[in-house]
């Protein structure tokens, strides 16, 4: 079923400490292809990532995560997830942090080695994570995502802090494993990163402004620059 | 549960620990210092280190493993660590087993590394067997640690964990029956005394080394620390959530 969705929202509203956080989403996300969360700090981008990895109260709506209910037990197995703030033990090295995602999800020991190689950590692999620069931490959190090639990735701003080459080949690397039939959703709050992605969901105050291909929102917004098309379909969607 | 995602989490935690070398020292030294201060203390009156020394080697485990199990599954709590864990397949019990071995092995250390010098250099003589006392010590760990992990929910920051110490510890250790004997006090301080799960593991250490006497009261003080152990692991499952607000 390469075009059925990897994940349905339906009508998902989420309220934190009493404020409407997500107000009725609805969203499509196309198994197969990077689809670019983006939108400005705030938006709820990270609740609605932590509703579809299921660690979220969520107050109605309905997520269906590759076939299940998100947050049913087989999704822990199929679903990665990096979170904002790299979750990491920091007294830890890295190559202890990825072995304990490792022996948690079954995965062969050489899987540590080769989520290492993927977000260029092998050199860093005997440091303790604590000695680490913020970006380097940041990409640890990335590696646990990614032990047990899982089928769905959900990554909360993944390539914030990182230098522009790096940055660059993580994108190509997101791309690669959507080629291998993966699919992954990914926040950004740069819009310069949009371009990377097959598909986009823009968020703002808890609504989506906009989906399609980013070439489809240019031609909505008429406007070339991503940043010029967000701020066109904001004053479409307020007038 | 299941045992790759429990031996995974005490593997990961006992890491933490080797990773921690002055605590290490710390969670091993400072007992040994305090039981050869008690010993010299009461230079003079030798039958009262014979009389507290054993139950204390009993307790340092249960108050240790108290304190850094309520700060280590703090942290977790505020790293985003446990959510992270959350969204993986292991199930709550696989977290607090995990930390209950983890810790449980470690105590086992630290009560016979204590014993060693408390029966073997401080001439500590008890009823019971030494291999008691290291037993009832490792039970005490996990009975910490299982409080620890309870307590966690209740802090938002490690000095709100630390007062923990003070506020919980403090009044069990006085009321326990170590000060003064049970029976001696008035009707009331017996009554929470009664109610306190360290009068308990202090007895049982205290059948143990005192009298010798592993009978029907023993078995009632064993029964009830393994009885609130349980009782605080699973109070404490319901307080790690899949899902936050």
């Amino acid at each position: 079923m390469p075009d059925s969705p990897s994940i349905v929202v339906n009508k998902l509203h989420v309220r934190r400490g009493g404020v409407v956080v997500l107000d009725e989403i609805s969203l499509a996300v196309t198994s197969g292809r990077v689809t670019g969360l983006l939108g400005p700090s705030g938006s709820g981008k990270t609740t609605l990532m932590r509703a579809i990895v299921g660690v979220q109260i969520v107050e109605a709506g309905t997520i269906t995560v590759l076939g299940e209910p998100a947050g049913t037990p087989p999704l822990r197995w199929k679903v990665g997830y990096m979170t904002q703030n790299p979750a990491v033990y920091g007294d830890l090295s890295v190559r202890e942090n990825l072995r304990y995602f490792a022996r948690i999800l079954d995965a062969p020991a050489a899987s540590v080695d080769e989520v290492l190689e993927t977000v260029d950590m092998t050199a860093f692999a005997g440091r303790v994570v604590n000695r680490l620069s913020g970006g380097q931490r940041a990409r640890v959190s990335l590696a646990t995502a990614l032990i047990g090639s899982p089928e769905l990735l959900v990554l909360d701003e993944p390539t914030v802090g990182l230098d522009p080459v790096l940055r660059r080949d993580l994108w190509s690397t997101f791309n690669a494993l959507a080629r291998q039939g993966k699919t992954l959703l990914v926040s950004s709050h740069v819009m310069d990163e949009a371009d990377h992605c097959h598909d986009l969901l823009l968020l703002r105050g808890g609504k989506l402004i906009a989906t399609g291909t980013p070439a489809e929102v240019r031609a909505r917004s008429g406007q070339q620059d991503l940043d010029e098309a967000f701020l066109a379909l904001i004053g479409e969607k307020t007038e | 549960m299941s045992f790759r995602a429990t031996s995974a989490t005490a593997i990961r935690v006992l890491n933490q620990l080797r990773r921690d070398p002055r605590t290490i020292v710390l969670l091993l030294g400072v007992p040994i210092v305090l039981v050869f201060l008690l010993n010299q203390i009461f230079a003079d009156r030798p039958e009262v280190f014979q009389q507290i020394g054993g139950p204390l080697l009993g307790l340092f485990p249960l108050i240790t493993m108290f304190l850094i199990t309520s700060i280590t599954m703090l942290r977790e709590r505020v790293s985003g660590t446990l959510e992270r864990l959350m969204a993986l397949p292991l199930a709550k019990f696989d977290v607090l087993a995990g930390y209950g071995i983890a810790f449980a092995l470690f105590a086992a250390v630290q009560a016979t590394l204590v014993s060693i010098v408390a029966f073997g250099a401080l001439d500590l003589h008890t009823q019971g067997p030494a291999w008691a006392v290291v037993l009832l010590a490792i039970s005490n760990a996990i009975l910490g640690t299982s409080l620890g992990l309870f307590v966690s929910a209740f802090a938002r920051t490690e000095f709100q964990a630390i007062q923990f110490m003070p506020a919980f510890i403090f009044p069990q250790i006085l009321l326990c029956g170590l000060f003064i004997d049970r029976a001696q006090m008035a009707g009331w301080l017996r009554g929470l005394s009664d109610a306190f799960p360290f009068t308990y593991a202090y007895d049982a250490l205290h059948q143990a080394t005192a009298l010798g006497a592993f009978g029907g009261r023993f078995a009632l003080d064993l029964g009830v620390t393994l009885g609130v152990t349980v009782l605080a692991i699973a109070l404490g499952a319901s307080t790690l959530r899949r899902r936050t607000g």
